[in-house]
């Protein structure tokens, strides 16, 4: 939990950031603890938030309220060329008219570095992304996927504490992407700097990341590992954001020690784990279509009629009806031996009470 | 052609219409670039090919008058289009990289007037305002006068091209420790240079092109070419008139091939 | 809650903020002193007494203006008559610089539309030729102008070698040859404005009005015109406006009958007329009519973008 942390493990401290453009309000009294030597990820949907904030550590945007404390010291009011930060932007922002060389020997110019000891670190770095051969080419002459790595040895070279990352995979194609992945996780180990990563893209986000923070309407909603996120989520947006869910009304009886009855829509009564802060009343009960169970009818706690199936590849999507009008998603595994009842067949379907969750609303 | 029946962009006349368009535009500069070689002291009738009339102007009667305006009018020009550019690059850079300010929709009102005010508005304006102050009118007046009038005019290529720039290059430079004067002077100026070479050729023919105004503020005793032709043009047109005319015609030219080429290099490093 | 909340946001006001008003001095200083003062200062002299062969006496007077609009004076002991000289001059030039617009219109459209139509590299050489007269000193465009149409130029010389007419065509020193002038002085301001306009016009409403049943005509007039509307107006407007005020058109190609408001101006100045408060009243009037046909085109721009 975030707040084991000693304070000198953190990198940068947010301290209830909020941002106003006009009347609207895009960050909302934001408080984080990115630590020191982490892969930190800030997901959410467009607008939510999530870059804004990352302009605003990186000082591109001034905060309306709260502080921005980088190892110790608060920088929120220092300008973007006064922090020891970089970042890597969506679009690379390369300098067109300058070659390799010069755009990654560009910052450490700024900073005094003499002639000779910048060339050197400028060999450094594109080592480091592999492109020690390109140093005199100029941008423009560039695959996408190369001018990617060049951003990221501009803002490498220098040797940020902290390295912001602006949806950088964004402009790549498919393949392109998977194979820069493992690229800047390995980067990441090899520096040991601190990444702080915007995605709108969950798989980036679950496959990269230490820890993740998931961001909606300009506050953060849950922050964990990957792991926490797809399995424990807190809310309802955090549930149906990561991963696909079947959300279910529900009657809650009682909460106590991370642990709920309530009482499904048909009736029958259910035991499951609950979120942090989840309350007695109506609530909402998440299950992965994953972690139910397709049975024969006579089996199922629950019996429902199934209305479509869709078949995935390694997956068959199944929808099943329940009587009571409430339809659960489910997934299984796509074998010859499992046997998938017809559409407009009967079904049963069963579920630990652990895949079940209560969220907080 | 088969196809034209289907083809949408196609209206018959439009194509007549558009030869008849560069014909009314082309005739009458090609007629004058003709009979400027004209081997004939009458303006009308051809006396065969000769290229009397051109060193008529550089060596003959009025050689000097000619020579004292031009070299007024190049130098005009340059001080001008220089002044005005940089001018008109200061103020782009307000207008476009400085956000919502106070002042900012005045300045671009004042920024545009030259262009909106009728020229020769500008020129009487001009004129009663040089002499309420007592200013004596010859090459100083004829130069303030250029200044203004040519900045929105070397604004307008400038502006064009900040607003295609995108800002996060100055971004990128404030991220790697550069302060503002160095993300403005290693940045965005390399950036901005065909541009700003565009503002400054434009500003240098509308200065050069100048008559109505420079009329009303020259004061007397100093020409420049426009004023000059237009003094001789007024007791008829002499053959050494479209000699001049056919230089200057050849001056234009150059310069709107330069600025076309430099454009296009332009877009290319984008 | 830590600290108070303000609401000024860098990436709204932009890299350079904090110098927009140094950055903008030069061209305040400028600009303000070298021309809005003097428009003012000719504002002021419209209201003075001429004095003899130019200059003013700094004494109020209404003269001027007076002079511009009653054949008797307002102030004498008769009543006060309508004079039509210098409104008629006036109306003549707005009649001379709307009949030259409608003639850059009639050509420029179809030009700027062909010019849109073509491809790559095609285009940008069309668009280079067009721009190229523009380059072209004015004076020397007139001047070539009124060397082709004299009454003994190259233009009656071929038509009459050619046997198409008996005797030459009488142009220079009319109400045509100012028109003609008027036309090839801005007919590149025509047709620049209209072919930006054509550029962006998407070629798939063309397309959904043909499967739509419109014929090729229908869909210019439905489509096509009410699409490239704002082009079409920006460049009537850069056409009429200078237009009107022009000088070098109707002083070197037309004659008496001819006389347009530039050169009503300019003889208060540089001719033999020299009054030069009824010259800044002359321009005043001139000015307020521009300023007035821009103000209203701006108003509707903005009214069409929300």
């Amino acid at each position: 939990m975030a707040t084991d942390v000693q304070v000198k493990d953190i990198a940068i401290d947010i301290r209830s950031v909020s941002k106003l453009f006009g009347d609207f309000v895009a960050l909302d009294k934001v408080s984080l603890g990115i630590r020191d030597n982490e892969f930190f990820t800030l997901l959410g949907p467009s607008g939510c938030g999530k870059t804004t904030l990352l302009r605003t550590i990186a000082g591109f945007e001034d905060v309306s309220a709260g502080e921005i404390v980088l190892y110790g010291k608060d920088i929120a009011s220092l300008p973007p060329n006064k922090r020891p930060v970089n970042t890597v932007f969506q679009q690379y922002a390369l300098f067109p008219h300058m070659d390799v060389m010069q755009n990654v020997k560009f910052g450490l110019l700024r900073q005094g570095v003499d002639e000779v000891e910048a060339t050197k670190r400028v060999s450094e770095v594109l080592e480091l992304v592999q492109l020690n051969q390109f140093a005199n080419r100029l941008p423009s002459q560039m695959s996408g996927g190369q001018q990617q790595r060049v951003a990221l040895a501009r803002a490498l070279a220098p040797k940020p504490k902290v390295l912001l990352l602006d949806e950088p995979l964004s402009a790549l194609d498919l393949k392109l992407r998977q194979a820069v992945r493992l690229e800047l996780q390995q980067i990441q180990n090899e520096t040991g700097i601190t990444f702080v990563f915007v995605t709108h893209d969950q798989e980036e986000a679950l496959t990269m990341s230490d820890r993740i923070a998931v961001i909606n309407d300009g506050q953060v909603q849950q922050v964990g590992t990957a792991e926490e996120i797809y399995e424990a989520p807190k809310n309802k947006f955090v549930a149906d954001f990561i991963g696909e869910t079947n959300l279910i009304d529900v009657k809650v009886k009682s909460v106590s020690g991370g642990k709920a009855s309530c009482i499904l829509p048909g009736g029958a009564a259910i035991n499951c784990s609950a979120a942090d802060g989840a309350k007695a009343g109506d609530g909402h009960l998440s299950i992965r279509p994953e972690r139910v169970a397709l049975v024969s009818p006579t089996k199922g706690t629950f019996v429902g009629t199934v209305t479509r199936q869709i078949y995935l590849g390694t997956d068959m999507h199944v929808d099943v009806q329940l009587d009571d009008s409430e339809t659960v998603k489910v997934r299984v595994q796509n074998s010859k031996v499992a046997k998938i009842p017809e559409i407009g067949t009967k079904a049963g379907l069963n579920f630990d009470s652990d895949a079940a969750r209560l969220l907080v609303d | 052609m088969a196809s034209k029946k289907i083809d949408l962009r196609y209206f018959p006349g439009f194509l007549p219409l558009t030869y008849l368009c560069l014909f009314l535009l082309y005739a009458p500069l090609i007629i004058v670039l003709v009979y400027s070689f004209n081997d004939s002291v009458s303006i009308t009738k051809w006396g065969g090919l000769s290229l009397r009339w051109y060193s008529d102007v550089f060596f003959g009667p009025e050689a000097p008058k000619f020579q004292t305006a031009a070299f007024n009018s190049l130098t005009i020009a340059v001080i001008a289009a220089t002044v005005s550019t940089t001018i008109a690059t200061l103020a782009a850079t307000a207008m476009i990289r400085a956000g919502n300010f106070k002042g900012r929709s005045f300045g671009f009102v004042l920024i545009n007037l030259p262009i909106m005010v009728p020229e020769i508005v500008t020129a009487v304006a001009t004129l009663i305002f040089f002499s309420a102050i007592g200013f004596t009118t010859g090459y100083l007046t004829i130069l303030i006068a250029h200044i203004v009038f040519c900045i929105p005019f070397a604004y307008l290529p400038i502006a064009a091209r900040m607003q295609s720039i995108d800002n996060t290059y100055e971004q990128a430079a404030l991220d790697l420790y550069a302060t503002k004067f160095e993300a403005f002077k290693l940045v965005l100026l390399p950036l901005m240079a065909p541009g700003i070479l565009s503002g400054f050729l434009l500003a240098f023919i509308i200065s050069l092109d100048d008559f109505i105004i420079t009329n009303f503020v020259k004061g007397a005793g100093i020409e420049t070419l426009p004023t000059a032709i237009f003094g001789s043009v007024k007791r008829g047109i002499q053959p050494n008139i479209m000699a001049i005319s056919t230089l200057l015609l050849l001056v234009s030219v150059v310069f709107v091939t330069l600025s076309y080429l430099v454009g296009r290099a332009g877009e290319k490093s984008k | 809650m830590a600290g108070a909340i303000t609401n000024n946001s860098k990436s709204n006001s932009g890299i350079y903020a904090g110098s927009a008003h140094v950055l903008m001095l030069p061209s305040w200083l400028i600009i303000g002193f070298f021309l809005l003062i003097p428009v003012l200062l000719m504002l002021v002299y419209s209201f003075l007494t001429k004095e003899f062969r130019g200059g003013v006496i700094w004494e109020f007077s209404l003269d001027a203006y007076d002079q511009f609009f009653f054949y008797r004076g307002l102030f004498g002991d008769e009543p006060p008559v309508f004079e039509w000289t210098y409104v008629g001059i006036f109306w003549r030039s707005i009649w001379q610089a709307g009949a030259a617009t409608i003639f850059c219109l009639i050509i420029g459209f179809p030009t700027a539309w062909f010019i849109a139509m073509r491809r790559g590299a095609n285009k940008s050489v069309w668009l280079f030729l067009i721009t190229i007269p523009y380059w072209v000193n004015l004076l020397i465009r007139t001047i070539s102008m009124k060397f082709l149409i004299r009454d003994n130029g190259p233009l009656n010389e071929w038509l009459l070698w050619m046997g198409a007419i008996n005797e030459p065509i009488h142009m220079i020193n009319t109400n045509f040859a100012v028109q003609l002038g008027l036309f090839y002085s801005y007919l590149p301001f025509m047709v620049l404005p209209i072919y930006a306009s054509v550029e962006r016009y998407n070629f798939a409403l063309s397309e959904a009005a043909a499967d739509l049943y419109a014929s090729h005509w229908e869909t210019l007039r439905l489509i096509i015109l009410p699409a490239v509307k704002p082009g079409i107006i920006a460049g009537c407007i850069l056409v009429f406006v200078p237009s009107l005020g022009a000088f070098l058109a109707p002083d070197l190609l037309g004659g008496a009958k001819t006389f347009m408001i530039g050169s009503l101006i300019e003889e208060q100045f540089k001719g033999n007329a020299g009054n030069w408060p009824f010259g800044a009243a002359a321009s005043m009037i001139l000015l307020s009519m521009v300023l007035a046909m821009l103000t209203y085109y701006a108003r509707q721009q903005s009214k069409e973008v929300s």
